[in-house]
């Protein structure tokens, strides 16, 4: 098994989201996250979807991915280097002793306040799925109200 | 030009080229058959049943490499047409299906007579559309004639909401291109991989031509035989194929896999050299996957990237339509002689590819197949149900020439058959059209005996009476010890005491020649060996359609047969 990042251009229509879940599910490929939006161009919407799976089975997505009639391009970055980045919001219970200690850890990760209540406290972090993943296991221990994953977004690096 | 949506859609058929549509008027799609009562260049056919009406477009499509044209109303019309969807999807028949749908405010509200068909069919189509707005209309229908019918072909949907039709375009122009960036399929093969296959076949001591339906799709039979005939590598053509190469030649080995051929099956596990065109290596084809053609390398030509190493890991993958890659592949291969590879194949083949137990007092279902082939001296075109019937239409009617084998190979659809036969009949006037069927399958649109009597439809329908689900029971003979759960039609409350075939209590019900003719069509029976040409003969001879039902023996098997997964050369050659 491997996790492949694939970036997805397709037209921006109703339907067109579901036509690529619908072949990920009738397919019986776990898509493990997907984010989609408009594009530069507004009549263009681009996905990235993390997938894992067998390369062969991978292959076949991709491949089944270029068939659909809506889709534009699909890019596997399976060779390429990437730049990808996650955001999430966590609300974490927060008291006047240990909100502190929260923002000084949240500033060491690169992460904001995003809001405050005398009982909780939300910070906004951006990062790799690794520090994403490293910054939740750091602030479990405070209590987690709520927490909201955005899933990757990527692209490939500029070429040298 | 002021025009309706509905009339926007009639109009698109015109410009199409679509002089025949198949379907059945309701509520929401009353608009479109409003428009359709006034144009004199579509003929539209009632079906008795939505799903007929996919079919026959299907088998349209199927003879005439045209786009074939069905229309439903929403909801159940609509569903009703999914199995012919799936059914032109599975074996990429180029097939526009239009059906009405509530209007655009009350989507989604369980209005009535609304189901999401867009959402249903979204896996069996090649795309589909739901029309908003009426501006949409003229670019959509383009696009979906444009789709249905280029690359690999397959069905295209277009659901129009009913404010939709009745609504108005004020200057409406029909397009007369498509540029879609997203759908650009790529039709000429790449020269360096066209390279690397002569190269392989040069080299190749024992190469084998396995072909498919994409041979028939894009036309490309002339350059098969080319091919063939420059390099004399033996051909094995799929179900699907049948007719792209003639069955009559010295190359062709039969059909491959489950029902296959033994040459065609010993060859594929024996060859060295796989040269696949237009052909999806489908599990019927291939059996045990891990265990097919263990020693080939493998050429994989086909017009859809997607279904080249699906399956079967490919050696020299080339994109391209099969007409245009195989005319660019003759310009680079060398001619080969004939060597001890084909001796062998010769020997597997031997005299007949197909063979069974002839008897003189029953009427073998294979003989009838062979008559059918004299009767018609190989000229008609035939369709088949699913099931022995189709097996044994596959085995002993010789198919020489392309569109000549119109069969559900993907889906495996009973009941294809009829109607399938009306959609072709009604474009090929110069050759008869018969559906060879079985009991089981012809009455799952036998209500289509009505659309073929009004309509004087020239449809020739051959039941092989087994008064079993033949394939199924044989089935449940060789697998589940004789126990034939289901597959007796004659099965009925006085069935306590079976003592078997031909021994039970019931009569055989329907009684298809009183049934065909409550239907105002001629029908005949032969029960006897010696009835069987005299029938075919009275038969075939109407002006008209006419049913001909042949009680053949009982329990007659399918051979020769691959169990389901088990390598294709574990063959077992009964009787």
């Amino acid at each position: 098994m491997s996790t492949h990042t694939i970036s997805v251009f397709v037209e921006n229509r109703h339907g067109a989201l579901s036509r690529i879940a619908g072949l990920f599910s009738s397919r019986g490929y776990n898509i493990t996250s997907l984010t989609v939006a408009e594009t530069e161009d507004p009549s263009t919407s681009r996905m990235t979807i993390v997938v894992a799976g067998d390369e062969s089975v991978l292959e076949q997505v991709v491949k089944q991915l270029n068939r659909l009639i809506d889709v534009i391009k699909v890019i596997d970055f399976v060779k390429d280097p990437v730049i990808d980045r996650e955001i999430i919001l966590v609300r974490l219970d927060a008291t006047k002793s240990t909100r502190h200690e929260i923002v000084s850890l949240a500033s060491i990760f690169g992460g904001t306040v995003a809001a405050i209540s005398p009982t909780s406290i939300t910070i906004e972090l951006t990062g790799t799925s690794q520090t994403i993943g490293d910054f939740i296991s750091m602030v479990k221990p405070y209590g987690i109200k709520e927490l909201v994953r955005s899933g990757k977004v990527a692209m490939a690096q500029a070429r040298k | 030009m002021k025009k309706t949506g509905a009339q926007i859609v009639v109009d698109a058929l015109i410009r199409e080229k679509i002089d025949v549509v198949f379907g059945y008027p309701g509520g929401v799609v009353l608009p479109l058959f409003d428009a359709l009562y006034d144009a004199e260049k579509v003929k539209v056919i009632l079906t008795r049943h939505e799903q007929a009406a996919a079919h026959a477009a299907d088998g349209y499509a199927r003879a005439t490499g045209k786009v074939g044209v069905c229309i439903a109303t929403s909801g159940p019309g609509a569903t009703n047409l999914v199995t012919g969807i799936a059914t032109a999807y599975l074996d990429s028949v180029p097939v526009v299906a239009i059906t009405g749908q509530v209007a655009t405010p009350i989507l989604g509200t369980d209005a009535f007579q609304e189901a999401d068909v867009v959402g249903i069919t979204r896996p069996i189509t090649k795309h589909n559309f739901l029309v908003k707005d009426v501006a949409e209309l003229p670019g959509m229908i383009k696009q979906a004639f444009h789709i249905a019918s280029t690359g690999r072909p397959g069905p295209v949907l277009i659901d129009v909401p009913k404010d939709v039709s009745v609504g108005m375009v004020d200057n409406y122009e029909y397009p007369s291109k498509v540029d879609m960036r997203s759908y650009r399929p790529n039709t000429v093969g790449h020269i360096r991989q066209i390279r690397k296959a002569a190269d392989a076949m040069a080299d190749a001591k024992k190469p084998l031509i396995y072909a498919g339906g994409g041979i028939i799709i894009s036309g490309a039979h002339r350059e098969l035989l080319e091919l063939a005939e420059k390099t004399n590598i033996p051909v094995t053509t799929t179900l699907m194929g049948l007719g792209g190469f003639p069955g009559n030649h010295k190359l062709f080995v039969g059909m491959p896999g489950m029902h296959g051929s033994k040459a065609a099956n010993f060859a594929l596990q024996q060859t060295d050299l796989i040269v696949s065109v237009g052909a999806r290596f489908d599990d019927r084809v291939t059996g045990h996957v891990a265990s097919f053609a263990p020693n080939a390398k493998i050429i994989h030509m086909d017009i859809d990237p997607a279904a080249i190493s699906k399956i079967i890991s490919v050696d020299i993958p080339v994109v391209g339509d099969a007409k245009n890659v195989l005319a660019q592949l003759n310009k680079e291969v060398r001619p080969r002689r004939a060597n001890g590879w084909n001796k062998t194949v010769a020997g597997w083949k031997g005299k007949k590819l197909f063979d069974y137990q002839p008897s003189k007092t029953e009427i073998k279902p294979q003989a009838v197949v062979e008559a059918v082939y004299r009767a018609t001296k190989g000229k008609a075109i035939i369709t088949t149900e699913v099931g022995q019937n189709q097996m044994w239409a596959s085995h002993y009617y010789v198919f020489t020439k392309p569109r000549t084998l119109l069969t559900s190979g993907g889906l495996g659809t009973m009941g294809y058959g009829m109607p399938a036969a009306m959609g072709a009949a009604l474009a090929i006037k110069d050759r008869p059209v018969i559906d060879i069927a079985g009991d089981g399958s012809i009455q799952m649109n036998i209500q289509e005996l009505a659309t073929i009597s009004l309509n004087r439809i020239p449809v020739k329908v051959v039941i092989l009476n087994n008064s079993y689900l033949g394939m199924v029971r044989q089935w449940q003979e060789m697998f589940f010890n004789r126990r034939y759960s289901s597959s007796c039609l004659r099965d009925g409350v006085l069935c306590d005491e079976c003592k078997g075939p031909g021994k039970c209590k019931h009569v055989y019900i329907p009684d298809f020649i009183a049934l065909a003719k409550a239907y105002d069509i001629e029908a005949f029976r032969a029960t006897k060996p010696s009835e069987v040409d005299a029938v075919l003969k009275k038969g075939l001879a109407v002006k008209g359609p006419a049913l001909m039902e042949f009680m053949v023996s009982k329990e007659e098997n399918v051979f020769p047969m691959v169990p389901a997964g088990k390598p294709i050369d574990q063959i077992v050659e009964g009787q």
